[in-house]
């Protein structure tokens, strides 16, 4: 056996998991130290939840042995792992959105004491000090529906530390983020490194989290592929390991400087939101609108769409005015539009495939009175096989796929009424990289095929692998104009940040 | 910080409610100058006795992100039940055990909901939709039909026991029964659960999301458990508090009042979707649905417009917040 190091706090060994005949992970060794940082990657179906979920005792291994402070377990359960202060934040959060700040925080250390009795003085204490060990100020006795997503994330981690984690796993943390943020979250996470808790990001957006990371650790179909000290890896080496392929940022640009201009938005303004929007948009052209949060990209966004009523200004179609404010109008003129929040503004999760492709158009498929049910089912199948989307048949519900094929399938049902704009909302949000790079390319086709896209977006290298221009926001006005080939991401984070 | 104050007490339910109950009390004094007098309002608060405990045990179940729709059947079957069973066994019962023989039966047809929301995980809807009509159609079926006017002698009692009675300047009597002690002991006892206990607290927290709730490691289902037995016992309670003050079992009773329970709870402020409920705001929406049922005559609208009033209520105490709530999304977007 190797020489124990004393700051090792967890560490698994040859562990294995199959469920069914389907091999998970084998033989994994995983290794956690006091205060140390942990890049978790990989791509859906790597086996990095399932590894999470035998560290926090909601699966138990097949095989293999976990070691937590030198003494040796065959397996834990969620209060074992409690106990020895493993603590995972989810990505939904799992707060209470309907309690406070100070409740959501010491909730689960009351518990563990086994009280009955709610004592409030001491829950806002507990609060407190947790809010005080990352140094940041959150009002305790608001109500956490009222706080932003990243104070959410933050209350996550105090209620965390409130039950004395000394590791946190933390789920997809900066999905939700903007750039800002997860600055400010890298800083939090040094504190913490910085007083003994060890961190594991799981993650496949990994770039960000990479300069805080000691360790990085990578699986593909359940086996440890790579894993070293941070410094050794980067995103684009990173990726390679997750996927087991090369995927080129790069491309050549779309020619369209002979194109016709295809979409004229003029003075668009909306109190409080934007204003003076003027730009236009070429057939074949993949335009990009970035910003941080509150610049007004997500308004405008849904404006050219109709969902935002503009109060002045005009939005044109091949010379023709659409009417403002109206999703209808903007759809029968041939706008499309791929929502940010798949889950809950853009697809009918409980539901089929084949019914979310073919919503909203059953009159392209009637035949006399009646649905035509065989060119429903055509329809579908053809999408399925265009856009690559893994899935059983098309009777599949869209919640079993992954965010990679949702959005594909978010895709279809715009693709399938032809349109000639299609404003795509963070195209890749929460999609890992594989997914990713598919999209991209699906984008491009797209694009060649003479359709204009906007992609709205804050993940740079994502305007900067599909973007002619980008129109970066500020205030609600269009800051400047770049051209994708002229900059890079420092560049472009740079301006982001100004 | 005033204006913050001020801007969110605008936005409650529990004042918009409260300035419907001051705006129809002046109205009513308007048109009757005796609407404002003792006897107005020891009657009302009897009338709102019973509903009140419903409404509070409601209230408790849309607290926990369920829907109990089979209370007033307990309530009726505890009340006959324990009538039948007092008068077969030992007529001269004290009125507590009586009472307690009620709440007991009670707890128990309660039980039988938990055992389906809990161990078999059926939507709490069809559950008690399903036990709403099995305990009734059990009562009429198996334990009677006919109504009862001898009640036990205990029960009758208790209907004259009064904290204070007396006759006012202009000649008309008052009384306030012990059964609003009832009430108040109820409202006393829930407050102290809900927000001095971590069961109160974890029934908060299973009604703001069931799945985090069982990740942070609550006992999801002893609570959940709990809370359908303690709505069984409260209606059983109510129950019988109904029966005695009314002077007669009424196997036929308060099956269909549970609508206008819940409707009394959804003005105070709690939401369907759970998580949300105040017992100040459940009061304040018993008084405004006790005095549409029992004074709108008052103010000269034919009684028969009950049930419009309470639907018009309904959608503008309910409808306005959401609106406001929409329209501040919209702005903030």
């Amino acid at each position: 056996m190797s020489k124990h190091d004393d700051d090792t706090f967890i560490e698994m060994k040859g562990i294995g998991k199959q469920y069914g005949g389907v091999t998970a992970l084998e033989d994994v060794d995983f290794r956690v130290k006091s205060g140390e940082a942990i890049c978790l990657a990989g791509e859906n179906g790597s086996g990095k939840s399932t590894l999470i979920k035998i560290l926090v005792g909601v699966e138990q291994p097949t095989s293999g042995q976990i070691f937590i402070d030198g003494k040796s377990y065959n397996h834990l359960n969620p209060r074992q792992a409690a106990a020895v202060g493993i603590s995972v934040i989810f990505q939904d959060f799992s707060l209470f959105s309907n309690l406070t700040v100070a409740e959501n925080i010491a909730f689960a250390t009351h518990l563990s004491e086994k009280k009955r009795l709610f004592d409030r003085s001491a829950t806002r204490r507990i609060a407190q000090e947790a809010l005080d060990r990352i140094g940041v100020e959150i009002d305790l006795d608001a109500r956490v529906e009222t706080i932003p997503v990243a104070h959410k994330q933050l209350v996550a981690i105090c209620r965390g530390l409130a039950s004395n984690a000394r590791l946190i796993i933390m789920d997809e943390p900066t999905t939700a983020l903007t750039g800002r943020e997860v600055q400010a979250l890298l800083r939090i996470i040094r504190k913490l490194k910085d007083s003994g808790i060890a961190v594991v990001f799981v993650s496949h957006k990994l770039a960000e989290v990479l300069e805080v990371c000691e360790e990085v650790f990578v699986l593909r179909n359940g086996t440890n592929v790579a894993d070293g000290p941070a410094c050794d890896f980067d995103a684009a080496s990173l990726t390679r390991h997750m996927t087991g392929r090369n995927i080129s940022e790069a491309k050549p640009p779309l020619n369209i400087d002979q194109a016709k201009n295809l979409l004229v938005v003029d003075q668009l303004g909306k109190l409080g939101a934007f204003e003076d929007i003027d730009f236009e948009l070429k057939e074949g052209e993949v335009l990009g609108i970035s910003g941080v949060l509150g610049s007004g990209r997500t308004a405008l966004a849904k404006a050219l769409f109709g969902l935002v009523a503009p109060d002045r200004g005009s939005i044109a179609l091949s010379g023709k005015n659409v009417a403002l404010g109206n999703p209808i109008a903007a759809t029968q003129a041939g706008i499309g539009y791929v929502p940010e929040d798949r889950l809950t503004e853009g697809l009918f999760l409980t539901q089929s495939i084949i019914r979310n492709v073919s919503v909203g158009r059953f009159d392209h498929h009637r035949s006399g009175g009646f649905l035509d049910l065989a060119s429903l089912v055509n329809e579908a199948r053809g999408w399925i096989e265009k856009l690559r989307i893994k899935a059983p048949d098309f009777e599949a519900e869209v919640k079993s796929l992954s965010g990679g094929n949702q959005q594909r399938v978010a895709l279809a049902r715009w693709l399938s009424q032809a349109p000639r704009v299609l404003v795509l909302n963070g195209p890749s949000v929460g999609v890992d990289v594989g997914s990713k790079a598919d999209i991209h390319a699906i984008i491009r086709e797209l694009a060649e095929s003479g359709i204009g896209i906007v992609v709205i977006s804050d993940d740079l290298p994502e305007l900067l692998a599909t973007c002619g221009r980008i129109l970066m926001m500020k205030d609600g006005r269009i800051d400047s104009i770049v051209m994708a080939e002229e900059t890079n991401e420092i560049e472009l984070a740079a301006k982001l940040a100004s | 910080m005033k204006i913050f104050f001020w801007k969110s007490l605008a936005t409650k339910n529990e004042t918009l409610v409260a300035v419907v109950i001051v705006a129809f009390c002046l109205l009513a004094t308007f048109s009757d100058p005796l609407f404002l007098s003792v006897t107005t309002l020891t009657d009302l608060l009897r009338a709102s006795v019973v509903i009140g405990i419903l409404a509070v045990a409601a209230m408790m179940v849309l607290i926990s992100g369920g829907i109990d729709v089979s209370f007033t059947a307990i309530a009726v079957f505890a009340m006959y039940s324990t009538t039948v069973l007092t008068l077969g066994v030992m007529p001269d019962m004290p009125w507590y055990c009586i009472f307690a023989i009620s709440i007991g039966i009670g707890a128990i047809l309660g039980a039988i909901n938990g055992f389906f929301v809990v161990i078999c995980r059926l939507p709490t809807l069809i559950v008690t939709l399903g036990t709403l009509s099995v305990f009734r159609g059990f009562l009429l079926t198996f334990i009677g039909s006919q109504r009862i006017s001898a009640l036990p002698p205990e029960m009758r009692g208790f209907s004259r026991m009064m904290i204070t009675r007396g006759t006012t300047e202009a000649g008309s009597f008052y009384a306030i029964p012990w059964a609003v002690a009832a009430l108040v002991i109820v409202v006393l006892l829930t407050l102290f659960i809900l927000h001095k206990t971590m069961l109160g607290r974890s029934i908060f927290a299973i009604g703001g999301s069931l799945e985090s709730a069982r990740r942070i490691g609550i006992n999801v289902r002893g609570a959940q458990f709990f809370v359908y037995c303690y709505v069984g016992a409260l209606a059983g309670l109510a129950g019988i508090i109904h029966g005695a003050m009314g002077r007669m079992a009424d196997p036929f009773s308060l099956v269909g009042l549970e609508l206008s329970v819940i409707a009394a709870v959804v003005l105070g402020g709690a939401r369907l979707i759970g998580g949300y409920g105040t017992l100040t705001g459940t009061l304040l929406g018993v008084s405004l649905i006790v005095l549409v049922e029992n004074s709108l005559i008052v103010v000269g609208i034919p009684s028969t417009w009950q049930f419009v009033t309470i639907g018009l209520l309904i959608l503008l105490g309910t409808g306005l917040p959401a609106w406001q709530a929409k329209r501040a999304a919209a702005k903030s977007a």
